[in-house]
């Protein structure tokens, strides 16, 4: 999934994207800047349709920036960012991509269904579509309640009904599941995995290591690089490490050095662990 | 998939399928995908009003917020009546205007903070990721809260011409307009506004900082003609004055002048005016 270094390899993608359709999300080069500070420095990743590809690393380290930026409200420095084959942001993008914010952006002083039905109504789908989300989501008979009177973790799933309208091609989910019991985060996985296989492509993120496992592919970020991009069972075997916490930071450990080259975070195309790290 | 680690045989299977262009039926185009342009506006206005029918359903779960908005203005036009007991003159001269002040101060103040509320809570992030146009949220909460203005501006009037007696010369129709006028005018300058206030407590200050200034230079206090050059020039470029002058015309001169249709001309010009900097302060993209 990382992108390819080397003339060769990039005439092989380029071969590809003739045949098949575009990927997902196809990051080049990105660089952010907030505020002063570099949050994403530079980084490339390529999530092809039909995944469900986790982001994980810790609090602050750059993942809602690069989400944000794949959903094309974030100024960029630098870079390129094409979703399903069109730069980020892209007006026609808007019917196809749905975004959920780490806080629930849902009105408050509404109910669910006052909610989804507006905008329901901005995305120019059916009405019947807002009953199938709140199935979706497990929020069937609590359609008139007030979002404001809700618990955190049913926010949460208001927030992820919304953007499950009009079935878009690509969700991004920034902690979708931050504050739900156990049972419910499985209910929710089996839903993201239910859509996957319906066509869908999904990019969620997390700090919680342990979600990883229910991931098609995971990407590791720190410090606004990526440390990995791989599948679960990849890393565990390269890293020997026995969960993916471990494996992550069995990877900052190793991949530190090679991190402060300034190349691009593509560490994953090194099969090997780095030996001989000087730490 | 440019995969360039060795992907286990696992992984390629349980995705590949899903890459085929066969197996990705999720593209469903929204149904106003249209290139007509009349599909286009037809869409614009079903979001428009959308918009604004869920701003309005926002406050009807906030009752207080509109019992405040339509009872505030009328137990002010009656102290004002009281205060001047013993000369009905004055408040024939100064309840007018105020009937067009009230409105625009009010709509401010609500729009800037819900403009505000809308920014924080992260909806608005969400509706610019989808297909909504600037222009069409901008309208939609000008249109939901110049009815509430058109409400408020009902009641006020009702009050002010009927038991509190205020006396008018020209048309009461086109004082209402005004006052109408003056509400909407005060949304625009809300919504453009608010795009400069990081919190509530800034969209609050704003209220001193951008209208009391033209409260007092509108006229009400002194005559505009009276002023000293650069604060007449200042009245001059205030919009509130030419609210201020519209209500005055109408109170002193029976008939419709073309003067009073000037300074509605300029309300509603000031007004499309903020609305297009409000798109213009709206942005996609942020730091």
């Amino acid at each position: 999934m990382v992108n390819f270094s080397g003339a060769a390899a990039s005439a092989t993608a380029d071969a590809a994207a003739r045949t098949a359709p575009a990927p997902a999300v196809d990051v080049h080069d990105l660089r952010v800047v907030r505020g002063g500070r570099s949050v994403l420095k530079g980084i490339g990743v390529t999530i092809a349709r039909g995944t469900v590809t986790g982001l994980l690393g810790p609090s602050g380290c750059g993942k809602s920036t690069l989400m944000r930026a794949i959903v094309g409200v974030q100024k960029v420095a630098a870079g390129e960012v094409r979703v399903l084959g069109r730069p980020a942001g892209d007006k026609e993008l808007r019917h196809r991509v749905g975004y959920v914010t780490q806080a629930p952006s849902v009105y408050a002083d509404l109910s669910i269904a006052e909610n989804l039905r507006y905008f329901a109504a901005i995305l120019g789908v059916p009405r019947d579509d807002v009953q199938r989300v709140i199935e979706q989501v497990g929020l069937q008979g609590r359609e008139r309640d007030l979002v404001s009177r809700l618990s955190g973790g049913q926010r949460a799933r208001v927030s992820l009904a919304a953007a499950l309208l009009g079935t878009p091609e690509l969700l991004v989910l920034d902690e979708p599941t931050v504050g739900l019991d156990p049972v419910l985060r499985t209910e929710l996985w089996d839903l993201f995995h239910a859509l996957a296989a319906d066509g869908a492509t999904l990019l969620i993120s997390s700090h919680v290591m342990d979600e990883a496992t229910r991931c098609g592919h995971l990407l590791l970020m720190r410090d606004g690089e990526f440390i990995a991009d791989d599948t679960p069972e990849a890393l565990l075997a390269r890293t020997g490490a026995s969960e993916i916490e471990a494996a992550f930071l069995a990877l900052v450990a190793k991949q530190s050095p090679a991190a402060e080259q300034g190349s691009d975070a593509r560490l994953s195309d090194q099969p090997e662990p780095v030996k001989g790290a000087t730490r | 998939m440019s995969q360039s680690t060795p992907a286990p045989a696992s992984e390629q299977a349980a995705h590949s399928p899903s890459v085929t262009p066969a197996a990705a039926p999720a593209a469903v185009p929204a149904p106003d995908h249209g290139s007509a342009t009349g599909g286009r506006v037809a869409a614009s206005i079903r979001r428009t009003v959308a918009t604004a029918g869920r701003v309005l359903a926002q406050l009807r779960h906030d009752p207080r917020t509109i019992g405040l908005l339509i009872v505030v203005p009328c137990v002010l036009l009656v102290l004002l009546k009281y205060v001047f007991d013993a000369q009905p003159r004055t408040f024939d001269h100064s309840g007018a205007p105020l009937l067009g002040i009230f409105p625009l101060i009010v709509m401010f103040l609500v729009t800037s903070v819900a403009t505000l509320r809308e920014r924080s809570s992260g909806t608005l992030e969400r509706l610019l990721t989808m297909p909504l146009a600037k222009l069409d949220l901008l309208l939609g909460y000008a249109l939901a809260f110049g009815a509430l203005a058109l409400l408020q501006a009902a009641v006020a009037f009702g009050l002010t011409l009927g038991p509190l007696g205020l006396h008018v010369s020209g048309p009461t129709w086109l004082l209402f307009v005004v006052a109408l006028a003056d509400g909407i005018l005060g949304t625009a300058l809300g919504l453009f506004v608010s795009a400069f206030a990081a919190t509530e407590f800034q969209a609050v200050q704003f209220l001193p900082a951008f209208i009391l200034p033209q409260f007092l230079l509108c006229g009400l206090f002194t005559p505009r003609e009276d002023m000293q050059t650069v604060l007449r020039w200042l009245s001059d470029v205030m919009p509130l004055s030419y609210a201020v002058d519209a209500m005055n015309r109408l109170t002193a001169q029976s008939g419709v002048s073309g003067l009073v249709v000037r300074d509605l001309i300029v309300i509603a010009g000031v007004t499309v005016v903020a609305l297009a900097l409000g798109a213009v302060t709206l942005r996609r993209r942020t730091a």
